[in-house]
């Protein structure tokens, strides 16, 4: 899998879906359009500072609350390479993984790294690295089970090979 | 080392003798769940599947009830691929607007989720059928998809806490309030990936529509399902709604537990989950200052069953709503509708200066039919209080139970029903 690098937007503990993205515009599907809307309640400029690559680092539970795709969809269209967090919503964990938005499960590195860091992950082996402050991390790697979803590029890829 | 309830109905889903915490399997589906929010991104994904439909078309059900009544064109757009999937795969199971209600209260009353089942839908609240002692948890609409496709979900088995609950709760304590206890109790993270088990002598005190109540919040506290044991209720409801086959599990003497509570429920008192979290718990005792509030909703999936509308009715029965406070009453189904039309509480909720309106999830995730503005508050029987969740950012949500609800709406503040008169 490629590695991610990016610059770090921090967030907390119970990084809800509904500020990640507002029910109010579920009356749409389309990635493009809930990307303009990302993070929208709890970081106005989220949208307007991330570029591709970038990397999401929070705390306990990210991503709790209602089971909308919409999220890490919304998460991965805005350009987001992968969101490191101590620990995630479990419905979130699944919906990452199926729809291909990379995660990694790391308290540690939570804990070490800072808003605008530069960081990179390598997911075939779990190491996170925090190029700003010259650290490093073992993240959790997936399961071999998930990886291979994600080697897919999802789910629907993965059933449609098997 | 035994298995715990979820363990033992995972097991038989995934046909093996025996599964522990953490191993991943793959397990056939009961049931599987969507709405008019998730199944779009569903059916989206299934046509990118090379599958020529359904697995079963008796096995899925496709219950719009987020933005129904349509709200504005996009909805009506998303309700529309909903209804053109169900007609062209023969779903048995659609409920059109007259005769949906929103989906876990209606799931359940219409004898579609029994005992020993494995549902999941693209629904967090999902985890509600454990009430009757099923196995169900939300998903994603991908997951979804490869359900409806497929009639299989892979799993992680879950470890579990045990909650033993003892004794009867007093006149104005339900199931809310049991349930907000515990997730003030655990935390919003407290059950992660964890199954909630719920056992003890008092859980026959407790109605269905209390358990209901319980297993729906299970995913507040992080769990992947909650459930109770089935008992004569959960059998005379079954056999009162469904004509399905049930099958009966309990958890082995020696199932392992990550942490077990006590909880006597005689000793709960109403209790209010104070923004933004529903860990941000007071009970009603504890609220020294008072609390103003502007709205009020009664409903949802949480809150909407006939218990719920009858407790509220008791409570306004009589009684004004607070000049200038809006209260909305939203029984949960047609069937609980009629319901409390014929009981006459709808007459009482009319009458106390509340508004009622046909079932829809609308205001709970602040989509429509009771949006708030900046700097308002609401007492909702809802289920979640985070930021913007019914409206303005700087809006705030107080999640209570319909009696407490009620009594607010009186009253103007957050009120418990003893504080009348």
């Amino acid at each position: 899998m490629k590695k991610a690098t990016g610059t770090v937007f921090r967030y907390g503990d119970n990084v809800d879906t509904d500020v990640i993205i507002p029910a109010r515009y579920l009356n749409s599907s389309d990635p493009a359009e809930l990307a303009t809307h990302c993070m929208e309640d709890i970081d106005k400029d989220f949208i307007h500072k991330v570029k591709t690559g970038d990397i999401i680092v929070a705390d306990k539970n990210f991503g709790c609350g209602s089971s909308r795709e919409h999220a890490p969809i919304a998460i991965k269209a805005a350009g987001v390479s992968c969101v490191i967090a101590e620990t995630f919503a479990r419905i979130f964990y699944r919906n990452a993984i199926n729809i291909g938005l990379p995660i990694i499960e790391c308290p540690e590195a939570s804990k070490g790294i800072e808003a605008g860091d530069e960081v990179e992950v390598d997911f075939d082996t779990g190491i996170i690295t925090n190029k700003t402050k010259g650290t490093q991390f073992k993240g959790q790697a997936f399961p071999p089970f998930m990886q291979k979803i994600i080697a897919a590029g999802g789910l629907v890829n993965y059933i449609n090979e098997k | 080392m035994g298995m715990t309830m979820t363990q033992k109905i995972l097991a038989a889903h995934a046909g093996l003798e025996k599964v522990e915490a953490g191993q991943l399997i793959e397990a056939q589906l009961d049931l599987v769940l969507g709405n008019d929010i998730t199944s779009p991104v569903a059916i989206k994904e299934m046509d990118k599947m090379n599958v020529d439909g359904v697995f079963d078309k008796d096995k899925i059900a496709l219950v719009p009830d987020h933005f129904v009544p349509n709200k504005d064109i996009k909805s009506a757009e998303h309700c529309k691929c909903v209804r053109e999937f169900a007609r062209r795969n023969e779903i048995t199971n659609y409920f059109e607007v007259g005769e949906m209600g929103i989906e876990h209260a209606l799931l359940p009353e219409k004898g579609l989720t029994v005992a020993g089942d494995v549902v999941i839908g693209a629904d967090s609240h999902t985890c509600t059928y454990g009430a009757l002692g099923a196995f169900s948890t939300g998903v994603g609409s991908t997951d979804m998809a490869a359900g409806m496709a497929t009639g299989k979900a892979w799993f992680k088995v879950p470890a579990a806490i045990k909650f033993n609950l003892t004794g009867k709760p007093s006149r104005w304590v339900s199931g809310k309030d049991v349930i907000l206890h515990i997730i003030g109790m655990i935390g919003v993270d407290g059950a992660l990936y964890k199954s909630m088990e719920f056992v003890g002598d008092g859980v026959a005190n407790l109605s269905m529509d209390d358990r209901f109540t319980i297993a729906n919040m299970a995913i507040e506290a992080g769990g992947k399902n909650g459930i109770f044991p089935v008992d004569e209720k959960a059998i005379a409801y079954m056999q009162e709604h469904s004509t399905k086959p049930y099958t009966i599990y309990e958890a082995d003497s020696d199932a392992v537990y990550d942490a077990e509570y006590t909880i006597d429920l005689s000793a709960l008192r109403p209790t209010i989950a104070f923004p933004h979290l529903p860990e941000n718990t007071k009970t009603i005792d504890e609220i020294t200052k008072d609390v103003a509030i502007d709205q009020v909703v009664i409903g949802s999936c949480t809150n909407g069953r006939l218990d719920d509308m009858r407790i509220a009715a008791e409570i306004l029965k009589g009684r004004h709503v607070a000049k200038g406070i809006r209260c909305i009453v939203i029984p949960a189904t047609q069937k609980i509708y009629m319901q409390a039309m014929e009981e006459g509480l709808l007459k009482i909720f009319i009458e106390a200066g509340a508004i009622v309106s046909t079932p829809t999830c609308g205001p709970c995730l602040g989509g429509y039919m009771g949006v708030l503005a900046e700097g308002e508050r609401c007492v909702s029987t809802t289920n979640r209080n985070f930021v913007g969740r019914m409206g303005h950012v700087k809006s705030e949500v107080y999640l209570a139970s319909p009696a407490v609800a009620a009594a607010s709406a009186i009253t103007g503040k957050i009120s418990s029903p003893e504080q009348l008169d």
